[in-house]
């Protein structure tokens, strides 16, 4: 033996391996991940891969077939309902198990645990994991699921659901974990109903987790009264409501009294606060519509929808059939929740649109002390709660996070967490109406099931949060829309600003009766529509709150007055229609006042590309480049003097309140740029904004990026931002204010179109791929067909057809 | 002959352990067999380094080919920065290589006190 070379190479080999066993060294551990028996060669799945199998399960009472067909759609045929629950569970394991894990995490404020506190320089631990800590989102979870598991269905749902999931989890191994959780190193944990519950919650932080209540109250501080109403009206001029105008309202249930204090504590009140909130995407709605028999060349109903959301690989939704002795349905499926939750059975069909109202509001704490331990209210002091949450940060110490709980709910802002860089020294309460108990899981579950009007007035009425405008349509010729929710009844204003949470006067009084939502069945019209737009008009007697971009919903109304003998296909075209109807009302007040006189030859060039310009947001389109480009710069010169006044947070007026202005008051006072001596025009802001706008136009079109879709890049982008893992540059058009709302990385999330005739003719795409693994061919297969406005054929599998060519792979779960 | 018995039970037992154990096995499978099979320092580093040279760059094409290399495609853009997936190979294959070929380098020092001193690569 020869000691020292031995100890020397002994020590260099053993160095390798540690290295490349971890991310001490190197950015990461190479050898683990790149050993073509354990690390991510393991996640390229054979273009043949073949998924048969035969599987079998103590936790099963009778027998499943899955048949997977060419788009690798799972047809659930169970001989028992909660046996499907247990194999639906398993296959969205199967195929999306990080993505559940991931968005459960995110949802409970667990991210800092796996991608550490900081990551690309920005906090985890502030932005994401002590922002959903302080909201509540797992004490809302914990609610929630109290409150489903009191339901003997919905228990027996979930619980075998999660059975399902952990099965999978059971027969993972180092080489078959799903790519990120070897890229990002930690392992899958146990699956539980309390994740389910989580990722609702998650959804409804996304769908009804929008507020400005600080925005607002520092605008209410800084401009007058009249000035304030005129930047931040509560209704719009071309408003074109869910249930039309003139519809009359029943006497209300419940009589909103607004406090005797208001005047001088809530409207007059003067308050300057630093607050700054993680917001959802301001752009998460959708469009669905339902047009009735007599307005279809078949004669019976058809119903469409598409949601609006992040657009991410691996995507929200997964499609699915699940076929019980109960029920047989088909749709869009939640990876992270039982049953179907976009789709249609064989009676009917149902869709979702966010309905946008204000359930977020905050209340100012008046604590006896710093140790808050008590605080003041009805005229008392009374005792805090406390909830510690502690954060497990990668490869730190954990972070504690001691949060109090008043009758309001959590303390979400004070000293120590304000979201913003300057100090805070007040406390602030969230009222948030996800903190409510509620089973929503029952709603989808009955949906599923639903035969008829009735039984899905039945199943929405389980909605509380988030609020949805619920889209129905049946073969029996029904059509129906409910903005549905428990929505707090409130006086006018009321949670618009900061409220004072010293007494219970400015408490939510009551919900607004469910029977008293605004709906339309069968209208004279021959449809029903929503698309985030103000449900109702200003008749309705109680205040909503919220913001509701009014443009997509005109132009869907619009369109369906005018469409007759309508088929699918049609219904394909309105649904990918890239018209800008917004443009169609602005664009002549900037070609009316962009002063020609004083425009270069350049300038002039782009002028006559935005006078062109036929409307549409096409791919290729350069006008809707133009235009877009000029009215955000319009927004700018006639915003940003009066905005800049503060270095507070404001909100950003709507589009719809500038366009309004300047149509109906040519000298509407804030066209004004309050830093000149003299007085600008509306001529001389629009001008101005298009000389600027075409500086960046320019720019682009220097670049080659002239044309709309390159302008605007739509992405889809992996969860956990891997640009490799992502689809970029989608040559996709429309945007804002289309039907087709595909923005930069947010847009129809899961395009639906049913007709429901007797053998029911569906359509779907959503833009991803069933597999979660970017290793597999299924990865990212619909991405395309979506960008070019496609649809797939959706097949309603009937389980004699299994040898049909269409069915490759043949999953059986069978009793243990 | 000695060598050529090296770099084929080094491939077929590193794959095997591979099966059941961690991914650095390689490393020990390498210092077995050289330390069991006497040969020089150098000839034992390249029959650890050939032997998973071969497997891992062969297990990786195989993979990948049958895979269309999609994830290779993605994954070498991801680690290292550009779209190549027989770099990504190659770096595979290096990486086990050389910690087979130090290991087997070690496991030839446990029993050659008598084989000429060989020069190490």
């Amino acid at each position: 033996m020869r000691i020292v070379p031995l100890i020397v190479f002994a020590v260099i080999t053993t160095a390798l391996v540690v290295i490349l066993n971890s991310s001490l060294v190197l950015p990461a551990p190479l050898g683990k991940l790149l050993s073509p028996q354990h690390g991510v060669w393991q996640n390229a799945e054979p273009a043949d891969q073949d998924f048969t199998a035969n599987l079998k399960f103590p936790q099963l009472t009778g027998k499943v077939n899955v048949y997977l067909d060419d788009r690798l759609v799972p047809h659930i045929f169970a001989e028992q309902e909660n046996d499907a629950y247990f194999v639906q569970g398993y296959i969205h394991a199967k195929f999306r198990l990080w993505q559940m894990e991931f968005q459960t995490h995110a949802a409970a404020g667990r991210l800092s645990e796996i991608l550490g506190d900081v990551v690309g320089g920005s906090s985890v631990l502030e932005k994401a994991d002590r922002q959903f800590r302080r909201l509540g989102m797992t004490y809302a979870a914990e609610i929630s699921l109290k409150e489903a598991e009191k339901d003997p269905a919905t228990k027996a749902e979930c619980d075998q659901y999660t059975a399902g999931v952990n099965a999978y989890i059971g027969s993972l191994n180092e080489s078959s974990l799903p790519i990120e959780y070897k890229l990002l190193g930690y392992q899958p944990e146990k699956w539980t109903n309390l994740k389910t519950a989580l990722f609702l919650k998650y959804m409804s932080f996304d769908l009804a987790g929008h507020d400005d209540d600080f925005e607002l109250s520092n605008a209410k501080s800084i401009f007058t009264s009249a000035d304030f109403d005129k930047i931040y009206p509560t209704i719009m001029d071309s408003l074109d409501p869910i249930v039309p105008k003139g519809t009359v309202y029943p006497k209300p249930g419940i009589q909103v009294k607004i406090p005797a204090t208001a005047d001088s504590l809530y409207y007059g009140k003067k308050e300057i606060i630093p607050i700054i909130e993680q917001k959802p995407n301001k752009d998460n709605g959708s469009n669905n519509w339902a047009v009735s028999g007599k307005k279809t060349k078949s004669g019976a109903p058809i119903l469409c929808n598409d949601p609006h959301l992040g657009l991410n690989l691996p995507s929200l939704w997964f499609e699915m059939q699940i076929s019980t002795p109960t029920f047989n349905a088909y749709g869009a499926t939640f990876p992270g929740s039982p049953g179907v939750i976009i789709g249609f059975n064989d009676s009917c069909a149902f869709g979702f649109t966010n309905a946008m109202r204000d359930v977020r509001d905050y209340y100012e704490i008046k604590f006896k002390d710093d140790s808050r331990k008590e605080y003041w209210f009805n005229n008392e002091w009374k005792k805090t709660d406390f909830r510690v949450e502690v954060i497990r940060i990668k490869n730190k110490p954990d972070y504690l996070d001691t949060v109090a709980y008043t009758v309001f709910g959590p303390v979400m802002y004070d000293k120590s967490f304000n979201g913003s860089r300057s100090t805070n020294d007040k406390y602030y309460a969230v009222r948030w109406k996800a903190h409510d108990a509620s089973n929503e899981l029952k709603m989808f579950n009955l949906l599923d099931h639903a035969k008829n009007y009735n039984d899905y007035s039945e199943a929405i009425k389980y909605l509380h949060t988030p609020g949805q405008n619920c889209l129905f349509a049946c073969k029996n010729g029904d059509i129906a829309i409910w903005d549905q929710g428990e929505f707090p009844a409130k006086w006018k204003r009321q949670g618009d600003f900061v409220m004072p949470g010293t007494d219970s006067s400015y408490m939510w009084q009551g919900m607004i009766p469910q029977e008293e939502n605004p709906h339309q069945v069968n209208p004279d019209r021959g449809f029903v529509s929503s698309a985030n737009q103000l449900p109702v008009d200003s008749t309705y007697p109680y205040y909503l709150g919220g913001s509701y971009p009014p443009y997509r919903g005109f132009y869907i109304n619009r369109k369906l007055n005018e469409m007759n003998n309508i088929t699918p296909q049609d219904m394909q075209t309105l649904q990918t229609d890239n018209y800008n109807v917004f443009a169609e009302m602005a664009r002549p007040v900037l070609l009316n006042n962009i002063d020609l006189s004083i425009l270069n030859n350049e300038e002039k060039k782009y002028f006559d590309i935005l006078q062109a310009w036929d409307l549409r947001n096409d791919v290729n389109s350069k006008g809707a480049t133009v235009f877009v480009n000029t009215w955000d710069s319009l927004e700018n010169v006639v915003w940003n003097d009066e905005l800049a006044r503060t270095n507070l947070p404001l909100m950003w007026p709507h589009e719809s309140t500038l366009l309004e202005n300047i149509i109906k008051d040519s000298a509407f006072s804030f066209l004004d740029n309050i830093n000149t001596p003299q007085k600008e025009t509306l001529a001389d802001d629009v001008t101005m904004a298009f000389k600027r706008a075409v500086f960046t136009v320019k720019n682009a079109d220097v670049a080659g990026t002239l044309e709309w879709a390159k302008y605007k890049d739509t992405k889809v982008l992996h969860l956990a931002r891997i640009p490799a893992f992502s689809r970029l540059h989608l040559p996709i058009g429309g945007g804002n204010n289309t039907i087709n709302a595909a923005n930069a990385q947010h847009g129809p999330s899961w395009r639906m179109i049913v007709s429901l005739t007797p053998q029911t003719e569906a359509y779907g795409v959503y833009p991803g791929g069933q597999s979660g693994n970017p290793g597999s061919r299924f990865y990212d297969t619909f991405v395309d067909t979506w960008a070019a406005g496609k649809y797939y054929a959706l097949w309603v599998m009937k389980e004699s057809e299994e040898n049909d060519k269409r069915v490759l792979w043949k999953m059986t779960f069978n009793k243990m | 002959m000695k060598f050529i018995v090296s770099l084929i039970l080094i491939i077929l037992l590193s794959f095997c352990a591979c099966l059941y154990l961690p991914w650095w096995s390689i490393a020990i499978v390498a210092f077995i067999v050289t330390a069991l099979i006497p040969q020089g320092a150098g000839k034992s580093f390249l029959a650890g380094f050939i032997a998973l040279f071969l497997l891992w760059g062969g297990l990786s094409y195989w993979i990948s080919v049958n895979n269309h290399h999609l994830l290779a495609h993605r994954v070498s853009l991801l680690i290292l920065k550009m779209d190549n997936p027989y770099l990504l190979m190659l770096v595979t294959s290096l990486i086990g290589a050389l910690v087979a070929g130090f290991a087997a380098l070690t496991g030839s020092f446990l029993r050659n006190r008598k084989q000429p001193a060989s020069r190490v690569l």
